[in-house]
């Protein structure tokens, strides 16, 4: 994976400009999706450290809170195409998919009715939304990512 | 779409299986030469049999490996619980509300220490959904093993309308697919025996709490009134076998070899203690030791899956393998391989010691499996792809059959090596 050197990112110094100014009220959800600018609601919600990093096709802005690590990726136009995560717990899946929560939450429910017991990993496999989840206690990881909006010379699976 | 006879008739099935769920045929282990028999029972040997369990028709989970468990209140009243799934992928002990209420047990909430009149409760989650309820102290034994002093437990409210209610935050962190009754959990409870001790560890004592954080003080009320609190580890919900007085460092468990066409139920043994006893030393099983998550790293297929772990608590191999066929491509069926005829497959395990140890194991067409087997020895299906979590090979219950596996706690010595380890 090429790395750049180390860009600027315009978006977040505004960003952060607008927070410190407190022109941005309340903060907003539904980083999958939405404008690189949730990146920081997600950030503040998980009181995690913010680190960005430029890549040739996307920035990766890395959540950490602890041992708790959320990566969000925006692609060239800003927008937030994809999400991982991994640490002992889950973090707040409504905070991250926002929008794409319900979906989530729907899908969940009804592979459990299909398949009781206890399960260690989740899919959700759409033509528009993709979410996996796995785990046990003190270990989960999961993705969440649009793929109309992944940018074309990337593959996931790059993605840390 | 091809319909999957294996899965749907499980599910529809299985109120003909007149079979009897208790093993009472006996026959236990075929212990090979090298492994130990625990036939003979012990103050540290207890039943552990794969079968139906207490869920109702239809929502009866395949290869669920079942303990029976005794909880007392400190120092006053016991119910001995049975259909409590073993499971050495979570750490602590858990059990439904309803079935010790049933049993005449209340155990009662820890008091929060900081606001009077709080409890502490737990929002436990699952890559699926979650399960909620109280933590409780209790006197825990497992056939002549008792806890030495109270084990933080977690009790699951399994009542329609919880008191108190599930903060939003807890539903909303995990998927809508509450695991709060026994037919969603396909269980009374879970017997939490991996190779740590608490549930949360640091992450969860950190001060102020994580925010994702599973533990909350809540007033009677609960809700959105419950606030996530900083626990400390010793008050973490916790693996009970760590509060036994001995026998403490571990636990082996052994199922015996079963037809690769399934079988009803199997019966094997939960064995607490390695090298404590006559009869649980190692053997000749080979140590493997993991990181301090409890990881280990298995070569599959030429591909290195640092991630890997062994788990009662999967009803199946969990792994990738793009060259088998799924049942289906929809849930539950695209959680399943069903390849054309059993495919032979091979790995090798390897240890942060060094020590490797192959593992060889078949995946059969699942919808060829009667649906009145309750032990199925060949099934699998794919392990999700999560770049950061790093891959994995989740050794399901279709590894334990026809072997002894011994868990060793961390930092705990047995057989002559700290834990966490593997050894098989």
């Amino acid at each position: 994976m090429k790395r750049t050197t180390k860009r600027s990112l315009p978006a977040l110094a505004l960003l952060a400009a607008l927070l410190s100014s407190g022109l941005l009220g309340t903060p907003a959800q539904a980083a999958l999706g939405g404008s690189v600018d949730s990146v920081a609601a997600d950030s503040s919600a998980l009181r995690g450290q913010l680190r960005s990093t430029g890549f040739v096709d996307y920035d990766m802005h890395q959540i950490s809170s602890g041992e708790l690590v959320v990566n969000e990726y925006a692609n060239r136009a800003g927008q937030v195409f994809a999400i991982t995560w991994h640490g002992p717990l889950p973090p707040n899946l409504q905070q991250l998919l926002g929008t794409y929560f319900p979906r989530f939450q729907s899908a969940a429910a009804a592979a459990h009715r299909a398949n009781p017991g206890i399960h260690r990993m989740f899919r959700l496999e759409q033509s528009d939304l993709i979410i996996r989840q796995t785990g046990h206690l003190r270990a989960f990881g999961g993705i969440a990512y649009l793929p109309a909006l992944v940018p074309s010379d990337v593959s996931i699976d790059q993605l840390q | 779409m091809k319909q999957v006879h294996r899965l749907f008739g499980l599910l529809g099935l299985v109120v003909t299986l007149a079979l009897g769920g208790c093993g009472g045929g006996g026959n236990s282990a075929s212990s090979a030469p090298t492994q130990n028999s625990f036939a003979g029972g012990g103050n540290n040997v207890v039943a552990m049999t794969v079968e139906p369990g207490p869920a109702s028709s239809g929502n009866q989970p395949f290869n669920q490996p079942y303990v029976s468990v005794k909880f007392c209140v400190p120092g006053g009243s016991c119910a001995t619980i049975s259909g409590i799934l073993v499971d050495t992928g979570s750490y602590g002990l858990r059990v439904m509300a309803s079935v010790l209420e049933q049993a005449g047990v209340d155990l009662p909430a820890m008091p929060d220490p900081v606001v009077p009149g709080n409890t502490i409760q737990e929002c436990l989650p699952f890559a699926d959904g979650y399960a909620w309820g109280k933590v409780s102290s209790a006197t825990v034994s497992i056939g002549g093993e008792t806890s030495s002093s109270a084990v933080p437990v977690q009790v699951i409210n399994d009542a329609s309308s919880p008191s108190p209610a599930v903060p939003p935050n807890c539903s909303s962190t995990n998927a809508d697919t509450a695991l709060n009754n026994v037919n969603a959990l396909g269980a009374n409870g879970i017997l939490g025996i991996g190779v740590l001790v608490s549930d949360c560890g640091s992450y969860c004592a950190q001060t102020p709490a994580a925010p994702s954080d599973i533990y909350y003080s809540c007033p009677p009320s609960g809700g959105s009134t419950c606030t996530l609190v900083s626990q400390p580890v010793a008050d973490q919900v916790s693996n009970p076998v760590a509060y036994f007085p001995t026998d403490n460092n571990g636990v082996i468990l052994q199922l015996p070899p079963i037809s690769s066409s399934g079988a009803p139920t199997a019966s094997g043994y939960l064995v607490f203690g390695i090298g404590t006893e006559s009869n649980n030393g190692l053997a000749n099983a080979k140590v493997l030791t993991t990181s301090q998550g409890g990881n280990f790293t298995t070569t599959f297929n030429g591909s290195t899956l640092g991630s890997s772990f062994i788990d009662s608590g999967s009803n199946a191999l969990f792994f990738n393998d793009s060259s088998l066929a799924l049942c289906g491509s929809s849930a539950p069926e695209n959680e399943f391989f069903c390849p054309p005829s059993t495919t032979k497959l091979s790995a090798t395990n390897q240890g942060e010691n060094g020590t490797t140890n192959p593992a060889d194991f078949s995946i059969a067409n699942l919808n060829d499996i009667s649906g009145t087997s309750y032990a199925i020895d060949d099934t699998g299906g794919p392990a999700p792809s999560i770049p950061g979590f790093g891959p994995y090979f989740d050794w399901g219950l279709p590894f334990f059959y026809g072997r002894t596996i011994y868990f060793a706690i961390e930092n705990a010595s047995a057989g002559g090596t700290t834990g966490p380890y593997y050894a098989y």
